[in-house]
């Protein structure tokens, strides 16, 4: 039972008549704290990194938050994205909490690395069944949003150009063939 | 008449000041030549751009800028893409190379059929911005015309074209392997790039699978070897970054900033006047010739005529095109020339529609070292002895191989062993297009509005220019071929693609002004010079008769080259 069920059944007992009740579990729906405005909070983007983390953590190499994805993640809905999915975004931040609450009975940032990561390996097999089954017209689910965008700033990120990939600036030359091994790092531009 | 209503400034100091030798239209790719033939010929020449000066170096603010450099990763914010949804089609706009393309608002035209025009309004033009893909025509593309009818006849011929290509590659800069094929002339080449592994095992396969296929390495104007005339323009080594729109800090490609502007202001007879929008083209009735142009200050408006005894028309075709069509006088009361009504018609373009797109298994040991400016190139195959198909024509292919990232197989799409397994290579992918031949149809024209102007006083233009039969049945055929042949030679999940996009986006509009031998059926004569006016020479896209399934600009400088050299002959015997 988590908190806002415990306090509803307290509701329920006294008939509803707890005074403040209601603002009482709002102030502490999760699902409206991130994401409120596009002028996006120190929260909000903290948050967004975690989540660019888990998804793309540091291992050998930085991680996400290393190359500042939370940050590209709101730019990039501010200025590339159509209003109707700025929407879908923006209420996503409140819904990935809110469904990290039900599965943890807690919120995302207090969650564990393992326990995020759980969480996200089932948000993203929910995300990609949405996008199987969606009409074309349809809207992406908010979590294939923030996994684009988290793997498209990742890797046009200086670390993750530099450090995941290979980036060469000036080249200087062309060879057609060379031996490959599992594991090398592909080339971060084309 | 049309100047009349023009505030006309004359400069203090009168006409003279304002006199030139000759005056060039335009300074991209085919300005550029005139600029650089006619200064090195000692004729002092005045260009005049419609657009903001971009001098070389100086002028190119993204060169050097790395991918996390801007701040949306090269992707053009949704409300500039919305404002400019004709624009945003077009393949090498981005966040990078944005200030290089004009803007859909600022410059207006009007579709009567869907038409996607893509410009480049600066010092340089769409030279700083081409794909670089340098093909002599082939003698096939200049007999075509007159041996299958479907358009007049070219007033030239390969041979007498050949040396004129030797000439421009030789200062261009143009890479290439001596291939031996007659439906794509060897020139005078650099060394080629190479082919990756995956490429060069579809090219053996395509090369022994078929007789009548050649599959080569592409040939394109960058510097592999640079040789002393390269760097005596200031140029050097292509450094294979691939940011070429960006415009590049080693000249590595041939563009006008890097190679042929310069190299005119050497000889200290170039005048260069950027934001000179031309309006229209001066006739003298007396004199029997044209005597200069008139232009309007892009930010100013003022007007102001320049006189020469000679002016070249490299403003890009279809603006070429407006000019001609806005330089109205008694003597030419519909357009410059335009004695026969055929002006602004028989515009053709290419038909880049059908695309493919292949895995390829295996060479997982294999890649390659950064990146190439090309790819490979199979030249056309169809109709080209004799008609065989039931369309006219036909088309070449580009077609390139390249891994991707990632390894599919993970379990799991989040976390540490993901982010490492899609920071490896993939496996091979590979993408084919087809660059096919439109027929030059009199109803595919342009002609000015009577009711709408641009911002300079001057009417717009209206495209009318679509596809017919000829081209559906010539996509299906690549369409066809193309899954023939990327099945043969072992591709896998091969999808085709029509894109349906509209013409314009191929950005090899030609035609409008064709060349030929009867003055009754073509506008220029076999200088590139009109029937009805010899001292006007058009040697832009514009000139076209034809458009070949070979990318054009470089036949548009050889046209310009020799052009002008023509011209300095006429000039020092008198003729015009």
């Amino acid at each position: 039972m988590n908190r806002r069920d415990a306090l509803s059944r307290v509701a329920l007992l006294f008939g509803g008549s707890i005074i403040g009740a209601e603002a009482f579990l709002s102030g502490c729906k999760t699902a409206t704290k991130y994401g409120a405005s596009m002028n996006f909070t120190p929260d909000d983007i903290a948050y967004l990194n975690e989540i660019a983390e888990t998804i793309l953590p540091a291992t050998n190499t930085p991680g996400a938050k290393e190359a500042k994805v939370g940050e590209f993640m709101t730019v990039m809905v501010k200025d590339c994205y159509e209003e109707k999915d700025q929407k879908i975004f923006m209420e996503g931040m409140g819904k990935l909490d809110e469904a990290c609450q039900k599965k943890n009975s807690k919120s995302f940032m207090e969650s564990s690395p393992a326990e995020r990561h759980d969480f996200l390996v089932a948000l993203d097999k929910e995300a990609k069944d949405y996008q199987k089954s969606k009409k074309a017209e349809d809207p992406s689910h908010y979590f294939t949003m923030m996994k684009q965008l988290t793997l498209t700033g990742y890797f046009t990120s200086e670390p993750g150009a530099t450090k995941a990939l290979r980036y060469v600036a000036v080249p200087g030359r062309y060879e057609g063939c060379i031996p490959y091994k599992k594991g090398d790092k592909a080339w971060a531009t084309s | 008449m049309p100047g009349d209503s023009l505030n006309v400034n004359i400069n203090a100091g009168g006409v003279a000041k304002n006199t030139f030798d000759a005056i060039v239209i335009g300074s991209g790719i085919s300005g550029g030549w005139a600029a650089k033939e006619l200064c090195e010929k000692g004729l002092k020449t005045l260009v005049l751009e419609r657009g903001k000066d971009v001098v070389h170096l100086k002028d190119y603010p993204t060169a050097t800028k790395n991918p996390w450099d801007f701040e949306h990763r090269g992707e053009i914010p949704i409300n500039t893409a919305k404002e400019n949804p004709i624009l945003s089609k077009c393949y090498a706009y981005y966040e990078g190379s944005q200030h290089f393309f004009v803007k859909d608002k600022e410059h207006p035209y009007v579709q009567e059929k869907p038409f996607d025009w893509i410009r480049g309004y600066q010092v340089g033009g769409k030279s700083l911005l081409w794909a670089r893909a340098t093909q002599r025509w082939s003698k096939y593309d200049f007999e075509g015309p007159g041996r299958d009818g479907f358009a007049v006849e070219w007033p030239v011929t390969y041979d007498e074209m050949a040396p004129w290509y030797s000439h421009v590659e030789l200062f261009a800069g143009i890479s290439g392997n001596k291939d031996g094929l007659d439906t794509m002339p060897d020139g005078e080449f650099l060394p080629p790039w190479e082919l990756n592994c995956v490429e060069k095992e579809i090219q053996e396969k395509i090369n022994s699978t078929y007789t009548d296929r050649r599959s080569i390495i592409g040939r394109c104007a960058h510097l592999t070897k640079p040789n002393q005339i390269h760097l005596d323009q200031g140029r050097q080594q292509c450094q294979a970054r691939t940011l070429c729109e960006r415009g590049c800090p080693f000249g590595g490609y041939f563009s006008s900033n890097a190679s042929t502007l310069p190299w005119a202001a050497k000889t200290g007879n170039l005048t260069l006047r950027p934001d000179s929008v031309v309006h229209s083209i001066i006739y003298d009735e007396q004199k029997g010739k044209a005597t200069g142009v008139r232009v309007i200050d892009a930010h100013t408006k003022e007007a102001t005529e320049y006189f020469a005894k000679v002016i070249f028309v490299n403003a890009a075709c279809l603006n070429s095109n407006l000019i001609l069509l806005n330089s109205t006088s008694n003597r030419f009361p519909n357009g410059f020339g335009n004695d026969n009504g055929l002006l602004g018609k028989f515009v053709a373009f290419h038909n880049y529609r059908g695309t493919l797109t292949a895995s390829y298994d295996g060479h997982l040991d294999q890649y390659y070292y950064t990146r190439k400016p090309t790819g490979a190139m199979l030249p056309n195959f169809r109709n080209v002895h004799k008609q065989e198909t039931d369309f006219l024509r036909g088309y070449m292919m580009h077609y390139s191989a390249g891994r991707g990232r990632g390894d599919a197989s993970n379990k799991e799409d989040i976390g540490g062993a993901f982010k490492d397994a899609i920071s490896e290579a993939g496996g091979w992918g590979v993408f084919m297009m087809m660059q096919g031949e439109t027929i030059p149809k009199e109803t595919n024209h342009v002609r000015l509005s009577k009711d709408v102007k641009d911002e300079w006083g001057i009417p717009q233009l209206i495209t009318s220019v679509g596809y017919d039969d000829n081209d559906e049945k010539l996509l299906k055929d690549f369409l066809e071929q193309g899954e023939e042949m990327l099945t043969k030679v072992g591709c896998k999940n091969i999808q085709t693609n029509d894109s349906k996009q509209a013409p314009g986006l191929d950005i090899h509009e030609m035609g409008g002004v064709r060349m030929g031998k009867d003055p009754k059926t073509s506008m220029l004569d076999k200088w590139n010079a009109f029937h009805n006016c010899k001292n006007v020479f058009v040697t832009d896209g514009a000139a076209m008769v034809s458009t070949s399934t070979q990318n054009p600009s470089l036949t548009f400088m050889a046209f310009t080259a020799r052009a002008a050299n023509h011209a300095v002959e006429e000039l020092k015997k008198g003729n015009i």
